[in-house]
């Protein structure tokens, strides 16, 4: 049995020594507000269910052991089968770990969503991102430019990444700095995240997506302000454009471990453009906004 | 003429492919040649192809299983070794093109073809015997839901010899899943295979719900039913609920594919969110469904074991019918980064959390249950052991990811992936390994090795921690599910451990394979002559094992939950022997089960491959077969009283013999 009890503790000392120790881990050492307070919610779910799990694990053992067949000193009694008092502990506890564990889930279910803008004294910056086969593109509606697999932001400012797809279903995740979102053709879905260090993170999609999906990675650059304005001037000088007619087209079409793109001017609109251009109900792809409705966002569909 | 089918569907220029379908061809080459060389294809057909006796079945399905966990494996072991390869660059040695139906059919064999018929077979082998009962209600409709389910087995074979499998994952998510992104005919041989066998498996829920609830034996009162029993009467129910789901899901997918419809499309009014949440809305249900007989396992094995009742039984009824009606209000928790809104995401989090209370009730039932017990530590209280400290992490992880909040960066993690089978694995593999260590003496009259068994427990429990924790701290490296590559080398030595815990895993399977080589050997040195071999408290023990196919010579009296313990410690085993034996009125075998059966392999064949003309014929013939049966009267007979009393006094001979 010893070698069980060892076993048993296996389980729980990766989680604790990684949540714990603050190696490279992605959400271990969180470089954005979101990421931060995501970390400290799963801690403290952590801990919270530690108070069940613990106790359990080792009445397991010393159960097991103590009334072992073997042992004849240990109390045997066969037809015991009913405690009201250890009936009503055994639902008291758990209930009063859950009650608690559910009043944090309705507090950080707002107080996370993704949907809500983050408080800041910088101006919240907005990215569209759309998800093709298999890249993801980003386009600076402020700024006039476009990118592909590459995003930058300033560090400190927040960002307010609308999310669509033009392809299947994706998601959206830059794990570093926190909450993922759904990319999906026709929705107009939303994530704010902020990043607080200044870094190149890893971004990906995290929702299989078909063949390109394990290259369909992006970096998502935090820098100073000044860095972020010369950054926007690097892609300004590109000499690609993107228009929904023309180069968009081509850019959509499938392709796997797609290089970094930048395109110094988009047409206005390009993201309503590809929101709406699945809203069609006459079989030409509805581009022509014929229906005039505006793009259906993953919250009011559900 | 053919339809889509051409001899380009025959993937010989794929080595790996190659080399299994050589080694399928010569595996059954030796089970043809062995069953022409000891002439027992007309045994095959009489007694196991044909038969209606749910103790028969329960061992089919449970065989089946078996043999397909060996390919769910086969496809699992390639993925560790791919993905301790595939690092920082390199590629590994699985393109995307074959890795992603790897991955696709691990999770489909796995769910439907292995941990299902395990379920399924052991409440076939089971129930029935527990409650006192002769055979199920309709024994002709559990003989064509084992056939339907083993249509759905070949169906998903049929596609890695010919064509292709599913690149969607397991449940194929819409959009991807639809023919504009999906042309090939993997996602029809998904469609297909599971349709049909989904349909053996509706079945098999409203069998066995009629079962329980109308043919009890005297005595036995719904509170008087062993928990096996009510755990199973509860997975039936959600099996009723919510197969209908998935069947009616999958067909709105099919109309797309092969309709040209927009259910689920991009465009044309389509929404893949309804997909998602149809598929969940039936897949929720699902994992209780597994995991709910697998409680019933775990509370017969410890109670008989620690030679003790089970601690609060009526808490234990009610924990299970609590988790039954809550599995159907969590679905959503598999999407909360779709983007609902906030309310619907808590309300989803908080539903999912409450389930963790009854289950873990359950858990300190079974451990009172030890308290002030004498423990026996056999093989299948090992696995019960093991399963309460491995489920209870993994209930742990399966709570921190219905937190919404959590959920945004767990999601589609491999956090997810450590998570479920923590679960499956330490839940339904390890309650089923117990069930089949348990129950064998019943079915085959003789127990299984115990030191094998036990090797195999503690391979599978090692192999497991070591193949699933880094999977969880790789997780928080920021690693997801379904990568064929990664660029992150840091992860590889984690993968590597993992893979490490899969050839752990393996060596359990083997051990399970030799237990099977080694008891089979030293059958008569294990044989059970009372049909009792542990000291057993439920009905299923009072009978001979193996059980005679008419169960019960005499149906039993029940006065309470352990009727039969009671009876033993008052007046022992042997006080109970009858003097007078009636005629027992019993169902036929039928041909009708496997004819459909086979015929629904070929229509679903037709269906993948676009080959209308066939599908017709198979279509018809399904028809046809099932009018023939319906309109046979001959489906019944009586078993003299002698010819029981000849069976009953041979059981008695041997036990006054042993004795």
């Amino acid at each position: 049995m010893r070698m069980k009890k060892n076993l048993g503790w296996l389980g729980i000392l990766p989680l604790i020594a990684v949540l714990l120790s603050g190696c490279d881990a992605a959400l271990v050492d969180p470089k954005g507000q979101i990421g931060v307070e995501l970390k400290s919610l799963i801690i403290t779910a952590f801990w919270l269910m530690m108070i069940v799990v613990i106790p359990v694990i080792v009445m397991t053992v010393v159960f097991a052991w103590k009334y072992r067949h073997s042992n004849h000193a240990a109390k045997y009694m066969p037809d015991w089968a009913h405690s009201n008092k250890i009936e009503a502990v055994v639902w008291l506890i758990p209930c009063v770990i859950i009650l608690f564990l559910g009043i944090i889930t309705w507090k950080t279910s707002h107080s996370l969503d993704p949907h809500k803008p983050i408080e800041s004294d910088a101006e919240t910056m907005e990215v569209q991102v759309v998800a093709l086969d298999w890249k993801w593109l980003f386009i600076y509606p402020e700024q006039g430019i476009a990118t592909v697999n590459e995003v930058a932001m300033p560090v400190d400012v927040p960002v307010h990444f609308r999310v669509t797809s033009a392809s299947v279903m994706n998601s959206f995740f830059i794990p570093t700095l926190g909450s993922q979102i759904y990319a999906m053709a026709g929705m107009d879905n939303d994530v704010y995240l902020v990043a607080n260090e200044a870094g190149v993170y890893d971004g990906k999609s995290s929702n299989y997506s078909g063949e390109g999906f394990s290259e369909m990675t992006f970096d998502a650059r935090a820098m100073s302000q000044d860095d972020f304005d010369a950054w926007v001037d690097k892609v300004g000088q590109s000499s690609e454009t993107l228009s929904y007619e023309g180069s968009y087209q081509e850019l959509a079409e499938p392709s796997t471990d797609h290089p970094v793109e930048y395109f110094s001017d988009v047409t206005s609109g390009l993201y309503r453009d590809i929101v709406e251009s699945f809203h069609g109900g006459n079989g030409e792809g509805g581009h022509d906004g014929g229906h005039g409705e505006t793009s259906m966002s993953a919250e009011a569909a559900e | 003429m053919f339809g889509k089918l051409s001899l380009e569907a025959i993937p010989y220029h794929e080595p790996i492919l190659v080399v299994t379908a050589l080694v399928m061809a010569l595996g059954g080459l030796i089970v043809v040649g062995a069953l022409t060389y000891f002439k027992k294809w007309k045994w095959l057909w009489t007694e196991w192809i044909t038969s209606i006796d749910h103790k028969k079945l329960g061992i089919m399905y449970f065989l089946v299983a078996l043999v397909m966990l060996l390919r769910g494996f086969a496809d699992a072991i390639m993925m560790r070794t791919q993905q301790a390869l595939a690092a920082g660059g390199a590629e590994g040695y699985l393109p995307p093109e074959h890795y992603d139906q790897i991955f696709t059919a691990h999770g489909v064999i796995m769910i439907f073809f292995v941990a299902m018929p395990m379920v399924i077979g052991l409440m076939n082998l089971v129930v029935p015997l527990q409650i006192g009962a002769r055979d199920v209600a309709f024994p002709f409709m559990n003989n064509l839901s084992f056939w339907l389910f083993m249509a759905g087995v070949v169906l998903t074979m049929v596609s890695l010899l010919i064509g292709e499998y599913g690149k969607t994952g397991w449940l194929a998510y819409a959009p991807l899943s639809g023919i504009q992104y999906s042309p090939g005919v993997g996602v029809d041989y998904w469609i297909w295979g599971l349709q049909i066998s989904g349909i053996g498996t509706t079945l098999t829920g409203i069998n066995f719900f009629v079962t329980i609830l109308k043919m009890r034996t005297k005595g036995m009162t719904l509170f008087r039913m062993p928990i096996f029993t009510w755990t199973s009467l509860c997975a039936n129910i959600l099996i009723i609920a919510s197969f209908p789901i998935l069947t009616a899901t999958i067909a709105l997918l099919t109309l797309d594919r092969y309709l040209g419809m927009h259910f689920f499309t991009n465009d044309m009014g389509g929404n893949m969110m309804m997909y998602v949440n149809l598929i969940w809305a039936w897949g929720h249900p699902e994992v209780y469904i597994l995991i709910l007989p697998a409680f019933g396992v775990f509370s017969e094995v410890i109670a008989t074991f620690a030679k003790k009742r089970l601690f609060g039984y009526n808490t234990m009824v009610w924990a299970t019918a609590c988790i039954t009606i809550l599995s159907f209000v969590v679905w959503l928790h598999h999407f909360f980064t779709m983007g609902a809104g906030a309310n619907v995401n808590a309300f989803f989090g908080i539903a999912t959390m409450i389930i963790a209370i009854p289950t873990g009730v359950k858990i300190f039932n079974w451990l009172f249950t030890m308290y002030r017990g004498r423990l026996q530590f056999t093989s299948p209280v090992l696995w019960t052991l093991g399963f309460i400290i491995t489920f209870t992490i993994g209930g742990m992880t399966g709570v921190m990811l219905a937190v919404p909040g959590a959920n945004f960066i767990l999601h589609n993690s491999l956090f997810v992936i450590a998570h479920f089978h923590n679960v499956i694995i330490g839940g339904v593999v390890f309650g089923m390994l117990a069930g089949l260590t348990y129950w064998f003496p019943k079915a085959f009259g003789f127990t299984l090795d115990e030191k094998w068994g036990k090797r195999s427990f503690w391979f599978w429990i090692t192999g497991f921690y070591l193949a699933f924790m880094p999977l969880y701290i790789l997780s928080f490296m920021g690693a997801v599910r379904r990568m064929q590559s990664y660029a992150n080398a840091d992860w590889q030595p984690l993968m590597i451990v993992a893979w490490v815990g899969a050839v752990c895993i393996l060596c359990g399977i083997a051990c399970t394979v030799i237990q099977f080589i080694v008891s089979i050997r030293d059958r008569e040195k294990n044989a059970d002559i009372t049909g009792d071999p542990w000291d057993a408290r439920t009905l299923e023990w009072s009978t001979s094992s193996p059980a005679p196919f008419y169960n019960f010579a005499h149906l039993p009296n029940v006065g309470s939950v352990d009727a039969f313990w009671e009876a033993k410690k008052e007046k022992g085993m042997a006080a109970d022997k009858p003097t007078q034996y009636e005629d027992i009125h019993m169902p036929k075998n039928t041909a009708a089960g496997p004819i459909i059966g086979l015929i629904s392999i070929v229509f679903g064949f037709a269906l993948v491959w676009h080959i209308w003309w066939l599908a017709g014929v198979g279509a018809i013939g399904m028809f046809v077969a099932f009018m023939f049966r319906v309109f046979n009267d001959d489906i019944d007979y009586y078993v003299p009283a002698a010819e029981v009393e000849r069976i009953e006094r041979e059981h008695h001979k041997r036990l006054e013999m042993q004795a």
